[in-house]
């Protein structure tokens, strides 16, 4: 699968002006035309509905927008959306940095699967994704009856949205670090084993600061991932508001309410967090092409 | 360990399961109109969205990559906003914008225009982040050379440029028909999810799972696994020939 | 600390790098492995150094078996050739990593690094990054960290290979003296010849993965054990079945019985040498070289006749 075009730190070195003055030849008018329509077809697409959200939330003013920020149920979603991603996210982290470490500097039967199997959650559908942790976790799943037994409940519960989580944000951390660690290489790790140093000292001392950049990015998609996460917890997590409501749910049920300021204004907040997300994506990218 | 127990295990419980029913039951539950239906709509819309994504993507990534204008470095990280932004949110604005009370008076509700502009939305970023950093490699000494020689800007494109991208393209192209297929968040909202009209396969299988028909949404799932895959195996052959034929 | 390699053995895959290869360097010596590429010479000295593992043979470092201690223990110091640098760490925390690592007290770090850097002479560029060093500070710097811990021995892999000519010569120099001054047993590695003779005490030269001769510069260019050795370690020219050095090919305006003769095809103005491309009476191509005085006394001119003999000829055996 062709996953190495993730959104990855682009190199941003202008190439544009040639020392004839001009950015490339081209004539004017079409240089217009193209960059309309580029310009057009992205408003359309995407700026303006994200206007639409600070919009539609504020019609009522701005008190309505607090109110339904702070109810119990809003309030709930949200922290138990944070408690999700601050278990989930670590993990793929761990996850990601171990699996990118395997992959770039050993050799093994079954990398190739391994690496095919990485990029499963990008290709699949988490609709589906949540069918699938319900077969094997749910009441009459292979795992779901064993577990039951031992009071363990995965399903419309938080461990099953944990799941669900995690699986979809699996591969962002692996794909952001694999080729930084590839390029970095071993000789500064070979370096400091000369020096004394252990080899899991010469790779936290060492190698991780090196591929600093890199890690940081694929943590931020993650989370990103993460906190948008929609069609596989609303499966599994059977929805019951002040419970089992992250905020992505909590939207798309007040939405479904015709509460529209609540859906708004959660929208809002995760709109606010989203660019927040892009900020620092911007600001990864810079770091990590210098 | 981790990765079978989250990754690989679920997934084998969805084709058993599918399975489970016997050949018979599988095909039954796969080809119910209305799966049929929903499987239909679900392709012909990922792959008219990727076709468009192909053409804009590339368009947004040249002007990216060539063109100066104030704002330039806002709008290049306003690219990744699908990627930041949650479905669910995505596909409530969308509608506030283009829906029954909208500002421009369109009303795409209901409609297989909104699915298209939802998934257009969500696959934005995949082609153009996809042949930006090709396009920064290339020196624009090859254009100019090209030029020199007499190429107008159009057969500078085609035989200059677009070999090059091609594989870029398609590797992004790729991405964005994965993601469309299976996308959710975005079209539940938009489409109103409207049987045989405007249901996508991933909503079918959502129905199906809540009303408990757990076999059958089982079934479906392979199904648009299997097409998936079909469609990513051709995506990826004509990339490496594509490949190939560059430089 | 002398260093003793035995029947040591490695392939990667399909290709053999070492092939039983046994070697002694002695105690505080300056060595160069020398070969062309894929001779096996850095894969000798990351094997001495622990960062390969021999598929057989044993490596003994100051008579203890070292063939299983990791490159940790070993008490060698590696210069890579391309520095290998902590590129987040300043130049001094890059210094003072190993004695961090041996958790030296802070007062006893901070003097041995600046010591260091005074040797090495870069004192004032403490608080700088590697990027904002030249290729030289660099490996300066990473040569000042190598030594921080005090290895008893010191390893460099083409450790100027990858600065320009001018630096090359300036740090090959600059080495030389410091091992004068600090004794530490060293090894490193190069292609170049040039640098090998100017450099060391003994020349290990190595191609395929064999040990072909071990000496100092001057036996190697004088005594070569075989034809590969002769051409890699001087200019060679081939005369019927032997080699000869240009040098060694005496050039006589007039016959005396004992030459063969001669038309200069071209002449090369070397500086204080010139270089004779001759033709031999059956189409042979050989090379001389004389002096810039001995060829203006004999007047050579290109298409001049001239009459040589070979001196010094060494006919070796097929191997």
């Amino acid at each position: 699968m062709p996953t190495d075009t993730l959104p990855r730190p682009t190199v941003e070195r202008p190439v544009g002006p040639s020392p004839l003055g001009t950015p490339t030849a081209s004539a004017r008018p079409t240089r217009l035309l193209l960059r309309s329509v580029a310009l057009g077809y992205l408003a359309m697409v995407l700026v303006l509905p994200v206007g639409a959200v600070a919009w539609r939330a504020f019609a009522g003013g701005v008190a309505p927008v607090w109110q339904a920020v702070t109810t119990p149920d809003a309030l709930h979603a949200f922290w138990l959306t944070v408690l999700i991603a601050a278990i989930a996210v670590p993990l793929n982290t761990l996850f990601g940095v171990a699996c990118a470490v395997v992959l770039v500097r050993h050799r093994f039967p079954g990398k190739r699967l391994l690496d095919a199997v990485i990029d499963l959650p990008f290709a699949i559908s988490p609709v589906v994704i949540g069918l699938a942790l319900i077969l094997v976790y749910g009441q009459e799943g292979w795992l779901g009856g064993w577990l039951a037994e031992r009071g363990v409940q995965v399903i419309f519960s938080l461990p099953g949205m944990v799941i669900a989580t995690v699986f979809v944000s699996l591969p962002y951390v692996v794909r952001e670090v694999a080729p930084v660690l590839r390029e970095v290489g071993t000789e500064q790790e070979e370096a400091a084993w000369t020096l004394g140093a252990s080899p899991l000292r010469a790779f936290l001392r060492v190698t991780l600061p090196s591929i600093r950049w890199g890690l940081a990015y694929g943590v931020v998609l993650t989370t990103a991932r993460a906190v948008g996460e929609f069609g596989a917890v609303t499966i599994v997590s059977g929805r019951l508001a002040g419970q089992t409501e992250t905020m992505t749910l909590f939207v798309e049920n007040r939405f479904e309410g015709f509460d529209l300021v609540g859906a708004y204004a959660a929208a809002l907040v995760l709109a606010g967090l989203a660019l927040l997300i892009l900020l620092a994506m911007t600001g990864l990218n810079r770091k990590g092409s210098s | 360990m981790y990765l079978s127990l989250i990754v690989l295990l679920p997934l084998a419980a969805v084709v058993w399961r599918s399975s489970r029913g016997g050949a018979a039951e599988f095909w039954h539950a796969a080809t119910t109109p209305q799966a049929l239906a929903a499987l239909r709509l679900t392709f012909v819309v990922a792959l008219a969205v990727v076709v468009v994504n192909l053409v804009l993507g590339t368009l947004i990534a040249w002007v990216l990559v060539r063109d100066e204008f104030p704002g330039k470095p806002v709008v290049n990280a306003l690219i990744d906003l699908p990627f930041a932004l949650p479905t669910i949110v995505a596909g409530i604005t969308l509608l506030a914008l283009y829906g029954q009370s909208g500002p421009f008076g369109v009303n795409l509700a209901y409609t297989r225009a909104g699915v298209c502009l939802a998934l257009l939305f969500v696959t934005l970023p995949f082609v153009v982040r996809a042949v930006q950093p090709v396009l920064l490699t290339i020196e624009p000494d090859m254009e100019e050379a090209a030029r020199s020689l007499g190429a107008g800007g159009l057969t500078t494109f085609r035989r200059v440029l677009l070999p090059t991208i091609a594989p870029a393209m398609l590797a992004g192209g790729a991405l964005a028909f994965a993601r469309a297929v299976g996308e959710f968040g975005s079209v539940v909202i938009l489409s109103g999810n409207v049987p045989y009209r405007t249901e996508v396969a991933s909503v079918h299988v959502f129905t199906l799972v809540e009303n408990d028909d757990v076999g059958g949404a089982a079934a479906v799932s392979v199904v648009l696994l299997a097409l998936s895959v079909v469609v990513l195996a051709a995506l990826n052959l004509i990339q490496r020939r594509s490949t190939r034929h560059a430089d | 600390m002398s260093i003793t390699a035995k029947g040591v053995s490695r392939r990667f895959g399909d290709f053999v790098a070492l092939d039983d290869v046994s070697l002694e360097i002695p105690s505080g010596s300056l060595t160069a492995l020398l070969g062309p590429s894929g001779s096996g010479k850095s894969t000798l000295l990351r094997v001495i150094a622990g960062l390969e593992r021999p598929d057989a043979g044993t490596v003994v470092i100051d008579g203890r078996d070292a063939t299983a201690l990791p490159p940790q223990r070993r008490g060698v110091g590696f210069v890579f050739q391309h520095y290998a640098a902590f590129k987040h760490m300043t130049v001094r925390e890059n210094v003072a990593f190993g004695l961090k690592v041996r958790r030296r007290p802070k007062a006893e770090i901070r003097r041995r690094v600046d010591e260091l850097l005074e040797l090495v002479q870069l004192p004032g560029l403490a608080d700088r990054y590697p990027a904002q060093l030249s290729g030289g500070q660099r490996q300066r710097m990473a040569l000042a960290r190598a030594l921080a811990v005090e290895p008893q021995v010191l390893l460099l892999d083409e450790p100027f290979g990858a600065l320009d000519a001018r630096v090359r010569k300036e740090l090959r120099a600059w080495l030389r003296r410091l091992h004068d001054e600090v004794h530490v047993t060293t090894v490193f590695v190069t292609h170049d010849q040039e640098e090998a003779m100017e450099v060391a005490d003994r020349i290990v030269v190595m191609n395929h993965g064999h040990v072909e001769q071990v000496g100092d510069p001057r036996t190697l260019y004088e005594h070569p054990a075989n034809a590969f050795v002769m051409s890699f370690v001087g200019p060679v020219t081939r005369v019927g079945d032997g080699l000869v050095r240009p040098h060694d090919v005496e050039l006589r305006a007039e016959p005396n019985g004992t030459t063969s003769e001669a038309m200069i095809e071209r002449l090369v103005h070397l500086g204080f040498e010139v270089r004779v491309d001759l033709v031999l009476e059956d189409g042979q191509r050989l090379l001389a070289q004389v002096s810039r005085e001995d060829a203006e006394q004999l007047e050579l001119r290109s298409g001049q006749i001239v009459f040589v003999r070979p001196s010094h000829v060494r006919v070796f055996s097929k191997q």
